[in-house]
C-alpha cells in the first residue's frame, strides 16, 4: 500500500526542520512506504481484543511524591549552552511568530 | 499599532449574529515540584537555578509524574462534574520553539484525564448559565523568553532571545469548554463569569492560587459568529493569553464587533491566533493557526499510563470541599443579606477576607462593615486588592472585638485601622502608641470632669442654676482633655450629677 508522496515527505521534513534535497525526498518517500507497510502488517493480526500498546511493560501509575530534589546549578545547566547571556540560554532571533 | 480595525456596534453585531465561544484556561498548579521532575517551582529564584536534566531535555533523562499533580487534575475534573479516565496516557506535542528545550511539550492528546463535565456560573443578575466542559488534561508550562534588541521586549525586531527554564515543566491543567452557544448578547459576560467561577473553584480546591496577574491562570478566548438562527458555526479566531477577568470580557466583546464587521461587509474570517492589548482593549493578528496534526502528537514512551483506580477517585470525590456557588448561597443566607449585597462583596473581592474575619471571631455584620467600608476605601485609594492590604483578617477581627467590648468607638477604630495599614503594628500596638482608647474608666473620667468644673466656675454656676444647655461647654472641655477618647454621653451625665442638675 504505497501512499507517501514527495509532498508529504517535504511537509514532514519542514516540521522536523530537516533540509532535504529533491532526490532525498523520493528516496525517503520509498523508505517511509516500506516502514509503514511493515507496521501495517501488525494491524492485520491485531484484532479488537488486542489493546493498542505504547509501552512494552505492563506498568501503570508510576509516580513520585511531590518532594523537592536538588536542581543543577545555573552554571551546570548552562555549561553545554552554545551561547549564554545574563545567566540565560541565548538563542538566535525567533522567526515566524507574532 | 497604526492600523485600525473595522468594528460594528455591539448592538448591531448581536442583531445579525449569534456568538459561539470556546474557552481554554491554563491553570498552573501550586505543587512544590515540577510535573515530571523534582525541581522546585518556587517563584523568584535566580534564572536557570531550578532546572535539571529532565526539564532541560538532556539526553537519557527520564521523567516521572508528580503524584500531587495527578491528584490535583482528578480533583479539578471531579469539581467540574467530569468523568475521570480509567486509563490515559501522556503525549508529546512536537514543535520547534526555544521555550521548550526538549522540542516537545509533554501533554495529553486524545486521552485526557477528565472529560464531559460542566460548570454552573452565576451572572451579575443572579441568572445561572451552564458551561459544558469538554476536557481537562495535564501538561507542563514552558520556559520564559526575554526578547532582546527589539522595541519593548517584543519578538518583532529582536536580535536574539534569552531563555530561563525555571518555569519549564511546572504542572499545568488545561481546561477546555465545549462550544458555548446561546449566550447571545451576554456571551462576554458569560466568559468573564466562567473564568471567575473557575478561579474560585480552583482556589477552593486548594490546588493553585490561580492569580491571573501572576500568570497562574491564563485564558484563550475562541470566538466565532454565525448568522442568527444558523446552526453551523463560523470560522473562529483564538485570542491568546487574556490575563484578567475584565480582559476576558473585553476581548470577547471586541472580537464579536470585529467579526461582525468582516462578515457583514462580505469578508471571511481567517482562522488565526490574535493578541489582546490591555491598553486599547483591541486584538491584533498573530499567526495563522497550525493544523493539529502538525504537532505530530504521539504517546509519550518515557511515561507509563495513568490509571486512577475507582476507589481513589471516589475517595477524592468524598473529600471535595463545598463548591463556591453552593457556599456563596449558604453564606448569603447565614448573613441574611440580599443577592445584590453578595454580588457587591464578590466584586470587591471581599468574600474570603470577610469569611476569614468571621472565622477569627468577629460577627458577620462588623466583618462586612469594615471590609466593605473603611478597608474597601483604603484599597481603592491605594489601587490594591483587598487581600493585599497590610492588615490581616485576624487584625480586623481584633478591631471589631475592641469596638464591641467598648474600648474603641467607630471613630477611634478607623484610626486604628489607618495605623495598622500604615505599618504601625498590630491593632493593640496602634492603640497603645497612638493612645487611642475610649476612656471608660470612671475614675479618670471623674477627675477630668472635676478639672473641667474647677477650670470653668462661671459655667458651672450657670448649670447649678438650672441652665442644663450650658453643660455642652464642659463636655467639650472634657473631650478636649481626653483627646476625644471619652464617651460623651457618660461625660454629660457625670457633669449634671456633680452639679446637682437634672437633664431637662
Amino acid at each position: 500500500m504505497p501512499g507517501i508522496t514527495r509532498e508529504e515527505v517535504a511537509h514532514l521534513a519542514r516540521l522536523a526542520r530537516l533540509e532535504l534535497k529533491p532526490e532525498e525526498l523520493d528516496h525517503f518517500a520509498g523508505q517511509l512506504d516500506d516502514i509503514i507497510g511493515a507496521v501495517a502488517r501488525v494491524s492485520e493480526v491485531a484484532d479488537q481484543d488486542v489493546p493498542p500498546t505504547s509501552h512494552p511493560l505492563p506498568l501503570t501509575n508510576v509516580m513520585r511524591p511531590d518532594e523537592v530534589r536538588p536542581s543543577l546549578t545555573p552554571e551546570q545547566a548552562l555549561s553545554s549552552a552554545p551561547a549564554q547571556e545574563q545567566q540565560r540560554f541565548k538563542v538566535p532571533q525567533i522567526l515566524g511568530e507574532e | 499599532m497604526t492600523t485600525t480595525t473595522d468594528l460594528v456596534s455591539y448592538e448591531d453585531a448581536l442583531a445579525s449574529y449569534d456568538p459561539v465561544m470556546g474557552l481554554e484556561v491554563h491553570v498552573e498548579l501550586g505543587t512544590k515540584t515540577k510535573m515530571f521532575c523534582g525541581c522546585s517551582t518556587e517563584l523568584g529564584a535566580d534564572a536557570n537555578a531550578q532546572t535539571c536534566p529532565v526539564c532541560l531535555g538532556l539526553p537519557g533523562a527520564l521523567p516521572v509524574v508528580n503524584a500531587t499533580g495527578v491528584e490535583s487534575a482528578v480533583k479539578i475534573g471531579l469539581a467540574l462534574n467530569c468523568e475521570i479516565a480509567e486509563w490515559c496516557r501522556f503525549a508529546r506535542k512536537n514543535y520547534f520553539y526555544p521555550d521548550m528545550p526538549k522540542n516537545f511539550q509533554t501533554s495529553q492528546y486524545d486521552e485526557p484525564i477528565a472529560f464531559n463535565g460542566y460548570l454552573d456560573v452565576q451572572l451579575e443578575d443572579g441568572e445561572v448559565f451552564r458551561v459544558e466542559i469538554e476536557r481537562a488534561h495535564m501538561e507542563e508550562d514552558t520556559g520564559k523568553s526575554t526578547h532582546v534588541g527589539g522595541a519593548t521586549g517584543r519578538i518583532h525586531g529582536a536580535s536574539h532571545s534569552l531563555l530561563d527554564y525555571n518555569r519549564a515543566g511546572i504542572p499545568l491543567i488545561e481546561i477546555v469548554t465545549k462550544p458555548i452557544v446561546g449566550a447571545g448578547e451576554r456571551a462576554p459576560e458569560v466568559a468573564r463569569a466562567y473564568v471567575r467561577e473557575l478561579r474560585e473553584l480552583i482556589r477552593a480546591l486548594g490546588v493553585s492560587e490561580a492569580r491571573m496577574e501572576m500568570g497562574q491562570m491564563r485564558c484563550d478566548v475562541n470566538l466565532s459568529l454565525m448568522p442568527k438562527g444558523a446552526e453551523k458555526f463560523g470560522t473562529r479566531s483564538e485570542t491568546k493569553n487574556v490575563n484578567s477577568l475584565r480582559s476576558v470580557e473585553r476581548a470577547a466583546r471586541f472580537e464579536i464587533q470585529r467579526h461582525a464587521a468582516v462578515l457583514s461587509s462580505g469578508g471571511t474570517i481567517v482562522q488565526e491566533t490574535r493578541h489582546f492589548h490591555e491598553d486599547t482593549g483591541s486584538t491584533t493578528s498573530g499567526r495563522v493557526k497550525e493544523e493539529a496534526e502538525d504537532y505530530r502528537y504521539f504517546p509519550e514512551p518515557d511515561l507509563v499510563p495513568v490509571a486512577p483506580s475507582r476507589e481513589w477517585v471516589e475517595k477524592l470525590r468524598a473529600g471535595l470541599p463545598e463548591l463556591p456557588l453552593v457556599r456563596r448561597s449558604r453564606l448569603r443566607e447565614e448573613w441574611g443579606i440580599s443577592g445584590t449585597d453578595m454580588q457587591a462583596i464578590l466584586n470587591a473581592g471581599a468574600l474570603e477576607p470577610i469569611v476569614a474575619t468571621i472565622d477569627a471571631g468577629a460577627d458577620a455584620a462588623s466583618a462586612r462593615k469594615w471590609w466593605m467600608g473603611e478597608l474597601a476605601r483604603a484599597a481603592n485609594e491605594s489601587g490594591t486588592a483587598l487581600d493585599e492590604l497590610a492588615i490581616t483578617p485576624e487584625q480586623v477581627a481584633r478591631v471589631a472585638a475592641l469596638v464591641s467590648e467598648g474600648s474603641l468607638n467607630d471613630k477611634l477604630a478607623r484610626q486604628v485601622i489607618e495605623g495598622v495599614l500604615a505599618g504601625e503594628g498590630t491593632p493593640d500596638e496602634v492603640v497603645d502608641k497612638r493612645g487611642l482608647k475610649v476612656v471608660s474608666d470612671e475614675g479618670a473620667l471623674t477627675a477630668a470632669v472635676d478639672e473641667a468644673i474647677a477650670g470653668n466656675p462661671a459655667i458651672a454656676d450657670k448649670i447649678r442654676g438650672g441652665k442644663v444647655a450650658a453643660a455642652g461647654a464642659l463636655v467639650g472641655a472634657v473631650m478636649k482633655a481626653t483627646r476625644g477618647q471619652a464617651d460623651a454621653a457618660r461625660v454629660k451625665e457625670l457633669i449634671l450629677e456633680k452639679l446637682g442638675a437634672a437633664e431637662g
